[in-house]
């Protein structure tokens, strides 16, 4: 990096990147929002909070995860060296519980007694109820009653950790209605509730809070591959509903420009998508502008993806300003190719993915042959895909 | 001087309380619309709130949400709204204020949908996803339309952010009763009346309470000394409800007409 370039330095005060972000919220949530910011600047200079993080994300989420090195899918494709970071291995399964514990500590810290979340593949939901029955909080997940029907699994895991699973009828019965009740539900309970809000969208500051606990993904890649020898990869692929998975993986790399970082949304069937960066326009959604998908007149449109993690119609506006800023690139991967991502992996290397990182494999599949041998790419395996057997099973 | 401030001067000369009805505009439909807005005004009504659909009312309850979904279903669009406007313009002076969500303004762009809105004769605007300070330069646009810019006051508003709505503010002052979304509720907090005294202190227009008011003795207790001394109430839900259950129009005009009038005679 010259010297002269500035250091990547988002959000600003106002909690904004580029021009996406900001608090776009009922007034009753602004005093809830202030106290969060507040008491998350405050933990995260807090050498006590930070070593108590560290020492749950090793001794309870199984932390550090494995970077793993895929000989036979490497052999197999031919072009580049593949590296699969194992997300599918922390606790309960997926990256989520990076960000649940971390915001259910600060939860506590605040004096919250009650935990509310919102989930669409259940895989969050899953780690908020987690993070809740450890800490002794009282947790209630919203859940679209389409995605309690399609992911019963991880419905039944929550039940089983004392989580009140709270079922979402309204519009399209998915991700985006859940956050619209978990919004309505804290408007209504600001005083003893925390929303433990599961991506990075949403009103600053949930954004920067997120992608800060999930950078924990990178920074792993990071110190790993400077443990090996000092060479970073050249590829970072990581699949993208809010973006979660792929804030934390990409941003410790923002100001790698060498390290190239390709995000991959749904691209669904039939033109209906989750691919808000590919296919939506700039807008307001849950209280952050961002790319959405919308109607000319401005309503959100419904999206569709076979992943029910990916389901959703706008993404963090931390990707968007990524976007525009040129700094990731996003592509597509279809229903149909993510299946077919997800039986690869399955026979290739013996994991089975979730529904969602089998969108980030299946690009992978296609992307490779434009690499060489001598080259790098990291595959970030968001969560494992015991929740998608039933659905694979039909397909 | 803008119609919204020309009732509430008026009001305060016949040392009356301003009473403010919300109905989310297309449901059942625009022209539905546009007679129930003259039927208001007729029944004493002294501002009219017509709600903007949107397909994710973050800040509503499930009556206003159905509302919204059943306007969609009709194809209700930011720019009917606007022409629907235009026709109630032309039969009546009532001051209007649209409440929407900020997503279809931004899609109409936000300068063509203040400029469209003044030359349809819209008064105010009201857009609660929209705190005062973000993206100001939307309530900038709208002042300079001669549109009212209506911001809400929450209960656990601090008192700098009052200071910063009050500045921003035009028209009314929007006193949240309650944290929470909208919707009818049978106990309003006691606490209403120490929010709405803050907000005065702060600034000189009028304060209006809403969220939660749906029968005549609320309203009339808003505007009492317990209650602060509000300028005005506003009920919303109350009214979609009726609206809701009409099996008819003629019989939802009367049900709407009733229930105003008794409303309208709590606030003499």
């Amino acid at each position: 990096m010259t010297k002269n370039r500035k250091k990547y330095n988002f959000p600003d005060a106002k909690g904004y990147f580029g021009r996406f972000g900001g608090r776009f919220v009922p007034e009753t949530l602004i005093p809830a929002l202030d106290e969060l910011e507040n008491g998350y600047r405050q933990i995260r200079r807090d050498q006590a909070f930070r070593k108590e993080y560290r020492r749950l994300m090793h001794d309870f989420a199984g932390r550090p995860t494995p970077l793993y090195f895929a000989a036979r899918m490497t052999r197999d494709l031919g072009r580049a060296q593949v590296h699969i970071k194992r997300e599918d291995l922390a606790h309960t399964g997926a990256h989520k519980i990076n960000n649940a514990l971390g915001q259910a500590l600060l939860a506590r810290r605040l004096g919250k007694t009650r935990i509310i979340a919102e989930t669409g593949a259940g895989q969050h939901g899953v780690a908020a109820a987690t993070a809740a029955a450890f800490l002794g909080l009282a947790c209630e997940v919203y859940m679209g009653e389409e995605d309690i029907r399609r992911q019963h699994l991880n419905v039944v895991r929550m039940e089983q950790l004392g989580a009140r699973v709270i079922p979402v009828s309204s519009g399209s019965k998915t991700l985006k209605d859940a956050v619209n009740e978990a919004i309505r539900d804290w408007v209504s309970n600001v005083d003893h509730t925390h929303y433990l809000l599961g991506s990075v969208v949403g009103p600053h500051p949930y954004p920067m809070i997120v992608r800060d606990f999930q950078s924990v993904i990178g920074e792993e890649i990071k110190k790993e591959f400077g443990r090996r020898g000092n060479r970073f990869p050249d590829y970072l692929i990581a699949c993208v509903g809010g973006g979660s998975n792929a804030a934390g993986m990409f941003y410790p790399f923002i100001d790698c420009p060498r390290v190239r970082k390709i995000g991959v949304e749904a691209g669904g069937t039939g033109g209906k998508s989750g691919a808000s960066l590919g296919r939506g326009r700039p807008g307001v959604l849950h209280g952050a502008f961002t790319y959405l998908l919308q109607d000319k007149d401005g309503q959100i449109a419904e999206a569709h993806s076979i992943s029910a993690g990916l389901d959703y119609p706008g993404v963090g506006p931390e990707l968007s300003h990524w976007k525009e800023a040129g700094l990731v690139e996003y592509q597509q991967v279809s229903d149909r190719e993510a299946i077919r991502g997800f039986k690869y992996l399955s026979q290739t290397e013996g994991i089975i993915p979730a529904l969602e990182s089998s969108h980030a494999a299946a690009f992978l599949l296609k992307f490779i042959k434009k690499t060489r041998k001598n080259e790098i790419v990291v595959l970030n395996l968001s969560g494992r895909g015991d929740k998608d057997l039933e659905i694979v099973e039909r397909e | 001087m803008n119609r919204i401030d020309q009732s509430f001067s008026r009001l305060k000369a016949q040392q009356k309380k301003a009473l403010i009805t919300y109905i989310t505009a297309g449901d059942p439909d625009l022209e539905t619309t546009v007679r129930i807005t003259l039927e208001l005004e007729q029944r004493g009504a002294d501002i009219i709130e017509l709600g903007i659909p949107f397909s994710d009312p973050l800040a509503d309850g499930a009556t206003i949400q159905a509302a919204s979904t059943r306007a969609l279903n009709r194809g209700t669009t930011l720019k009917a709204i606007l022409s629907a406007v235009g026709k109630i313009r032309r039969r009546s002076q009532i001051p209007l204020v649209l409440m929407g969500y900020l997503n279809p303004i931004l899609a109409l762009g936000s300068e063509r949908f203040f400029t469209r809105a003044a030359a349809a004769g819209v008064d105010g605007v009201i857009i609660p996803d929209l705190p005062a300070g973000e993206m100001a330069r939307i309530s900038r646009e709208s002042r300079r339309r001669g549109i009212a810019p209506i911001f809400l006051v929450a209960p656990n508003t601090p008192e700098e952010r009052i200071k910063i709505i009050c500045r921003e503010s035009r028209g009314y002052i929007y006193c949240v009763s309650v944290k929470g979304v909208t919707g009818a509720r049978t106990k309003l907090p006691r606490t209403i009346g120490s929010m709405v005294m803050r907000v005065k202190s702060f600034s000189a227009l009028p304060v209006v309470v809403g969220f939660g008011i749906s029968t005549p003795d609320q309203a009339r207790w808003v505007c009492s000394p317990a209650g602060g001394k509000a300028d005005g109430v506003v009920v919303g839900s109350a009214l979609v409800k009726i609206i809701e259950k009409s099996r008819d129009r003629k019989r939802m005009l009367s049900a709407l007409a009733d229930f105003t009038r008794g409303l309208r005679k709590s606030l003499e």
